[in-house]
């Protein structure tokens, strides 16, 4: 297994700058001016000294290199040197935004707290709510309870969370006026009663994509739940006069968690990239707002620094998603 | 063999069907058979023909719905099992009547080590601590012939070959002890030579334990091998039962003489052939009111288009226990 996992981090890395390169040249291909947030009374010889400044004005070739540098060297050591009080870093040019011209890593490092508490958590709320309905539907397969999960699990895939989110918050914030309208993002939990603020602010953002979550992930169960439950193990389970509990919770979850546990590893960097429309409609400043800000500002550093960390976590996900499928299953060994 | 000892197994009048979207099937009409203790008892018959699904009606194995026990008794002592809940059946699985199915590569839990898999009724129903059930499940690996059997229990069923797996299958079975244990076609998913090791086993299982064995199969080599007595079934009905000798020597039913007829001769000139019985078993959407052997019957006549034949004894013996045989022929004057 240690063998596999080296090989396949090997592997990810010509892999990841392939990727790199794609990214940085699709993003550069768009048409822009880093210059298209400053106003238009800067006049043209400041505007091109404000270029030169940025480096912007270099060959696309040498920028790629530099900012291949810069990412996998400069915001490491910069990272270390903040942890450890060491000096790896000098005082080398960090990746720096064009619109705040503040370094990437510094404006990413204030957006991700906000989206790993909303999207994360409506990540692990879509599980918890996706795996026992999974599990329920398949063991009453075309039972009220089933169909009715089948009704809610296609809601939550065809209805965009724009209509959704919007719906909730003319029901829960308007006419019910339980929840905010907007997420505070300023907002620090210091005592008890903050806490239930942040609990209020985060509830609606949480449900609406806690739902298109659980939409996916109760499908994935109940299928693979519906695969298993059919098998000759499981008539071997009851001949040995195992409860129905033990048959279903023990049996056949356990073969049931192999692809299930797969698709949900896969999803996570999803929560990284952040939930751009969610987030826009509720003002959660994340990474998904931070992200379309930069593609409207032209911020080229910006977008592709976030798109290349996307691109890593995706593959390191890939990678961790193998690994639990050959600890999940005694038949996969990697050699 | 006691004779006359008092059955370890009753079955009267069993009748299960399945509800389908085409209508009901019977699958089993009205069977009866007992079993003492220690008796190896062969059913035989096609694909279809009922015999898996009567053995799995005693135990509540059928998922219902589709499928429904409608009559019986299933007399296991004094119980009546078709009157248990599920929770007094699931008592009674496991514990009493042990299982071995056909196909050992799909029958055992892939995620689970093969110790797990056989301590968990040790563990349910003989209340054992972890310790124990793991000193036992080493003892049965050892009991069924599986070698290195201390290091072997921690493996997975992968790990495994086909013949091993089924005499951990048999292990698992026999863990508590049951007083009967049925096996359902446990050699045809088996090459010839795991086959013959397997039946040796259960021979030398049954001597040491001592529990009643019914053994499903289409193999009629095997029965002759194993089997005290025999069932034929055809049509979700038992047609035709004897001691082993007397289907061998002195078949009735021309069902029973037909199979017997399709069994290939090693020895003498090799027929062009092989002889085989013409036509499908039936699908049972009735319950039947004519003989269900009629359609390929080379000896049927108006009164098996009229009425489904019962079971007569051909001896003094009662029904059950002697030769008996459902068919309005006999084959007395005519050749055999």
């Amino acid at each position: 297994m240690l063998t596999f996992t080296l090989r396949r981090l090997l592997l990810a890395i010509p892999t990841l700058l392939f990727i790199s390169l794609i990214i940085f040249l699709l993003v550069d291909l768009a048409p822009g001016s880093p210059m298209s947030e400053i106003p238009l009374t800067v006049p043209p010889e400041v505007r091109q000294k404000m270029i030169e400044a940025l480096g912007a004005d270099q060959p696309v070739f040498v920028r790629y290199i530099l900012w291949l540098r810069q990412f996998f060297w400069v915001e490491p050591a910069t990272l270390m040197d903040g942890w450890f009080g060491s000096h790896l870093a000098g005082d080398e040019q960090r990746i720096l935004s064009w619109q705040s011209r503040s370094p990437v890593f510094t404006v990413i490092g204030q957006r991700i707290p906000q989206t790993l508490t909303v999207i994360g958590t409506a990540y692990l709320v879509g599980i918890m709510i996706a795996m026992p309905i999974g599990i329920y539907s398949a063991y009453r397969q075309y039972s009220a309870f089933d169909q009715l999960g089948t009704l809610v699990a296609m809601i939550g895939f065809s209805v965009p969370t724009f209509f959704t989110g919007t719906l909730f918050i003319i029901i829960f914030a308007v006419w019910l006026g339980w929840f905010p309208t907007k997420y505070d993002t300023t907002l620090e939990v210091t005592d008890w009663a903050s806490f239930i603020l942040q609990l209020k602010q985060m509830a609606m953002p949480v449900m609406v994509l806690g739902l298109a979550n659980a939409a996916a992930i109760s499908r994935y169960m109940r299928s693979s739940m519906l695969e298993n439950m059919g098998q000759d193990y499981v008539r071997t389970a009851r001949a040995k006069g195992m409860t129905e509990r033990v048959v279903v919770l023990k049996h056949v979850l356990r073969n049931s968690l192999i692809p299930v546990v797969t698709v949900i590893a896969l999803g996570i960097p999803s929560i990284f990239g952040g939930a751009i429309i969610t987030e826009n409609l509720f003002g959660v400043n994340g990474i998904g707002a931070a992200l379309i800000g930069a593609i409207h500002a032209n911020d080229l550093p910006m977008v592709q620094t976030l798109a290349f960390i996307f691109a890593v976590l995706i593959v390191l996900f890939n990678l961790i998603a193998d690994v639990l499928y050959g600890l999940l299953d005694p038949r996969i060994r990697y050699e | 063999m006691a004779d006359g000892a008092a059955p370890v197994l009753d079955v009267r009048g069993l009748t299960t069907v399945f509800h389908t979207r085409q209508g009901e099937i019977h699958a089993v009409n009205s069977v009866s058979f007992s079993l003492k203790r220690g008796e190896v008892l062969g059913v035989v018959g096609e694909s279809g023909s009922g015999k898996s699904v009567t053995m799995m009606s005693l135990v509540g194995l059928l998922p219902a719905p589709p499928a429904e026990v409608r009559a019986g008794e299933v007399l296991l002592g004094t119980s009546d099992l078709l009157k248990m809940n599920a929770q007094g059946l699931s008592d009674v699985r496991g514990a009493k009547v042990g299982f071995v199915f056909q196909d050992p590569m799909t029958s055992l839990n892939p995620v689970f080590t093969v110790e797990n898999q056989i301590c968990e009724p040790l563990i349910r129903h003989l209340g054992m601590t972890k310790q124990q059930a793991r000193a036992r499940a080493v003892e049965l690996l050892d009991l069924v012939g599986i070698p290195d059997a201390a290091k072997r229990v921690k493996s997975y069923p992968h790990q495994f070959s086909g013949g091993m797996r089924q005499r951990v299958m048999i292990a698992i079975a026999l863990a508590c002890e049951p007083d009967i244990l049925i096996a359902d076609e446990p050699t045809t998913a088996l090459d010839v030579t795991i086959q013959a090791q397997i039946l040796e086993l259960m021979k030398d299982l049954r001597q040491k334990l001592g529990m009643a064995i019914i053994w499903i199969t289409h193999d009629l080599g095997v029965i002759a091998g194993i089997a005290d007595r025999v069932m034929v079934m055809y049509g979700g009905q038992v047609v035709e039962h004897a001691p082993v000798g007397e289907i061998f020597h002195n078949p009735q039913h021309p069902y029973t003489r037909a199979l017997l007829r399709t069994i290939p001769k090693i020895t003498g000139q090799r027929e062009k052939r092989l002889s085989v019985i013409e036509g499908q078993p039936p699908i049972m959407t009735d319950a039947p009111r004519a003989c269900a052997f009629r359609a390929r019957c080379a000896h049927r006549f108006d009164r098996c288009e009229a009425e489904n034949p019962l079971r007569r004894t051909l001896d003094s013996l009662p029904l059950g226990i002697g030769h008996d045989v459902a068919c309005h022929w006999s084959p007395e004057g005519a050749d055999a």
